[in-house]
């Protein structure tokens, strides 16, 4: 156990630093989950990828730096302690890219990384249908092999940002009379194929943040498939396991929320400690910040040890999502009345943007798999109890 | 940056394990625990002989020179057998402050070797605890008088015994008056060497509350697999399973929080207080919470003095306060995060 940084990555942290300091944004970007905001979001991503920022720890020939897990750490802590946008491709980079990396076929890799590094193809899901939710085993979406074409027909649902993406990935059945997760195959679909219809849903923050999408007779390529047909279930597992484990919810951006919420209550400590749980919660906030943080850290190392994550990847999920929802209802307490009022609402002051978190707090735990169905999953493939 | 244990430590950890797994057995331990003396030498010469009372035992002074990262896993071993006090507080804590001592001081060559070789009982008294554990049986007595720290014959203490739920805690009021015969040290050095006396006593209980929690669980997991009702194992329903993954959660999530401050501590770095509190915290809520949940999922068996379970929750529910209750950690940390010019956020976690 050796808990300091290389020479390295020491230099590496202040690189990360230096270049942020440069080339951040002077002004907040809009939403991502706005069209504007979204193409904003896609330039500021076209910077990073210049740099070769985007994807630190991607191999140089995908569009990366070629980092190891704990470079990726580093550069997450600069990038969130920054304070740095959203990133507006996480679907594709962060879940269907390490996805390409381990299932991939060398073509499929060359073809879809470095475009996605850059962000010149943006990412949606397709995981949900109207009747398989949790349950995701019962989709009933069809792709029916012709010749070297699947033909696709159904309905996939809460796909996120799908009406500004430009591809999506998820899974549809491929054989028929399959049932649960045999004969499901994991296919990759250009949004602007013919067939594909896309409905936006206004999500709670009254934006078109995610989406409906309708595949009426859409041909897609037999190589646009991952894995072996009718092996998509474990494919889709895998990405799965990116969703709720680390790479999509690095601990930077949570240790930058509690921080920013320690500072919160410091500013408004006189009103505050007339509530005496409110101290208590924004130390238990950092500290479950911190927390997670140790256990990224510890992860990466058991992972270079050759561990893999498995179901632990649920425990993550569930560690993070109730985390952001603590540290925001703890914000809202502690702003009292201001905290409804819109970031533009002239009285609004530095309650400013918890709101938004707030909101955002709340699909945390139902997102990437419910956190019901991330307990059931420890349960009984940690504790091996019975189904 | 390599945050993960070398194999030595992983299989020390694993053969203690299996050794206190076969003669630390709950019955064996509840035998022990109607006697009065509640202590076994026969179990304590045989973990010496396991080499486990020499681990942070200089090896100059006939040890085996381990520090407190070995311990973060050593003391989780001792919870999940539910351990009695003394051995931690003797091979650990009380061997970390006199291996802190200068290399020429007399107390050295008098007791490290025997805390090595297992014929010493030391008890420790710190003003954080009210009273010290096995200062009966103890040979020795450490304890603090100001910024003086006294090693005391028990001969020259009166303690008054005071009955504790947990029935493996040996609880005393000490009452004593130190000589120039007894003093270690005192001034500078000796604030310096209590200070890490109470840091490295958390500690020792925070990894034996996780070790607690740990045994909790899966003393819950085989209780709710085989348990049936409505024709099913009790396992099965998700309201009990979702009460376990909890703790599972809990668990996972304390442990390398303990083993950061672990590391902290054995490299003297200046934090390592506020993060033996935070590891201390973390513990305490996996194991309050593996208690709960294991006694509901139990049923009116968790509330029997027959089942285990009592024997592991009874003492998790003792650790929890000693060596500095929750208040007491809590407050370490929030004089920090509080603090003007904390350094908070991202990048800043290893930051000493």
């Amino acid at each position: 156990m050796e808990l300091t940084y290389t020479p390295e990555q020491i230099a590496f942290r202040a690189e990360v630093r230096a270049w942020l300091k440069d080339n951040l944004p002077r002004q907040p970007l809009a939403s991502y989950d706005t069209r504007e905001g979204f193409e904003q979001h896609r330039a500021w991503e076209a910077k990073l990828f210049d740099s070769r920022l985007s994807m630190v720890m991607w191999p140089a020939e995908l569009g990366g730096r070629g980092c190891g897990l704990i470079e990726w750490l580093i550069f997450e802590e600069e990038y969130y302690g920054a304070g740095a946008p959203m990133r507006v491709n996480q679907n594709g980079q962060l879940l269907l890219g390490p996805t390409l990396m381990e299932f991939g076929t060398e073509q499929q890799k060359q073809r879809f990384l470095p475009r996605m590094a850059a962000s010149l193809d943006m990412w949606a899901q397709g995981w949900s249908e109207p009747n398989a939710g949790s349950d995701m085993a019962a989709i009933t979406s069809k792709a029916v092999l012709e010749g070297d074409h699947y033909v696709l027909n159904g309905q996939k649902t809460w796909s996120t940002r799908a009406i500004f993406a430009d591809w999506l990935f998820g899974l549809f059945r491929s054989e028929p009379g399959s049932s649960r997760h045999h004969g499901l195959s994991f296919l990759m679909v250009p949004l602007d194929a013919p067939g594909v219809s896309i409905r936006p849903i206004k999500a709670l923050n009254g934006k078109d943040a995610f989406a409906e999408v309708f595949f009426d007779d859409v041909r897609v390529p037999v190589d646009n498939r991952i894995g072996a047909q009718g092996e998509g279930w474990h494919v889709a597992m895998a990405t799965a396991g990116f969703e709720r484990g680390l790479l999509l919810r690095s601990p930077a951006r949570f240790q930058y929320t509690a921080r920013k919420l320690v500072e919160l209550y410091l500013a408004h400590q006189a009103s505050a400690d007339r509530d005496p749980g409110l101290r208590d919660a924004v130390q238990d906030c950092w500290m479950g910040a911190e927390a997670y943080a140790l256990s990224a850290y510890h992860t990466v190392g058991r992972l270079s040890q050759g561990a893999q994550i498995g179901a632990e990847s649920s425990i993550n999920k569930i560690i993070w999502s109730e985390l952001d929802l603590k540290m925001h209802d703890t914000a809202m307490r502690l702003l009292g009345a201001r905290g409804e009022l819109l970031a533009g609402a002239p009285a609004a002051g530095d309650a400013a943007g918890w709101l938004e978190g707030f909101l955002f707090a709340q699909s945390g735990p139902i997102y990437a798999g419910t956190n019901e169905i991330q307990r059931n999953i420890i349960a009984e493939r940690m504790l091996g109890l019975p189904k | 940056m390599d945050f993960t244990f070398s194999d030595d430590q992983l299989s020390f950890r694993e053969a203690i394990s299996r050794f206190l797994m076969t003669e630390a057995a709950p019955e064996m331990l509840r035998e022990i625990w109607d006697t009065d003396a509640g202590r076994s030498p026969d179990l304590r010469s045989k973990i010496a002989a396991q080499g486990l009372t020499a681990l942070s035992v200089p090896e100059a002074e006939g040890g085996l020179g381990m520090d407190d990262v070995a311990w973060a896993l050593m003391t989780q071993e001792l919870g999940y057998y539910a351990i009695p006090d003394s051995l931690a507080d003797t091979a650990y804590v009380a061997a970390g402050l006199l291996a802190g001592l200068p290399a020429d001081h007399p107390a050295r060559a008098r007791l490290l070797p025997r805390i090595a070789d297992g014929s010493v009982r030391l008890a420790i008294g710190h003003p954080v605890n009210p009273l010290v554990s096995d200062a009966q049986l103890a040979e020795v007595l450490i304890l603090l008088d100001g910024d003086a720290v006294h090693a005391v014959p028990r001969a020259e203490v009166d303690v008054e015994a005071n009955p504790s739920i947990d029935a493996s805690r040996r609880l005393g009021r000490v009452s004593w008056q130190g000589t120039a015969a007894t003093l270690l040290i005192d001034g500078e050095q000796g604030r310096k060497l209590q200070a890490q006396l109470l840091d490295r006593g958390a500690l020792s209980v925070a990894g034996q509350l996780l070790g607690l929690a740990q045994r909790m669980l899966d003393l819950s997991v085989d209780y709710v697999a085989q348990r049936k009702q409505f024709g099913k194992p009790i396992g099965s329903f998700q309201a009990v399973k979702h009460h376990l993954a909890d703790v599972a959660r809990q668990i996972e999530q304390a442990k390398p929080v303990l083993y950061r401050a672990a590391h902290g501590l054995a490299r003297g770095d200046a934090s390592a207080g506020r993060w033996v509190s935070q590891a201390r915290l973390a513990c305490c809520e996996a194991s309050w919470l593996a208690a709960r949940k294991g006694i509901q999922v139990h049923g009116a068996m968790g509330y029997t003095w027959e089942v285990d379970l009592q024997m592991f929750m009874k003492r998790a529910w003792s650790l929890d306060a000693a060596w500095g209750d929750r208040g007491f950690h809590k407050s370490r940390v929030g004089d920090y995060l509080f603090a003007a010019g904390a350094r908070l956020g991202p990048g800043h976690t290893f930051e000493d």
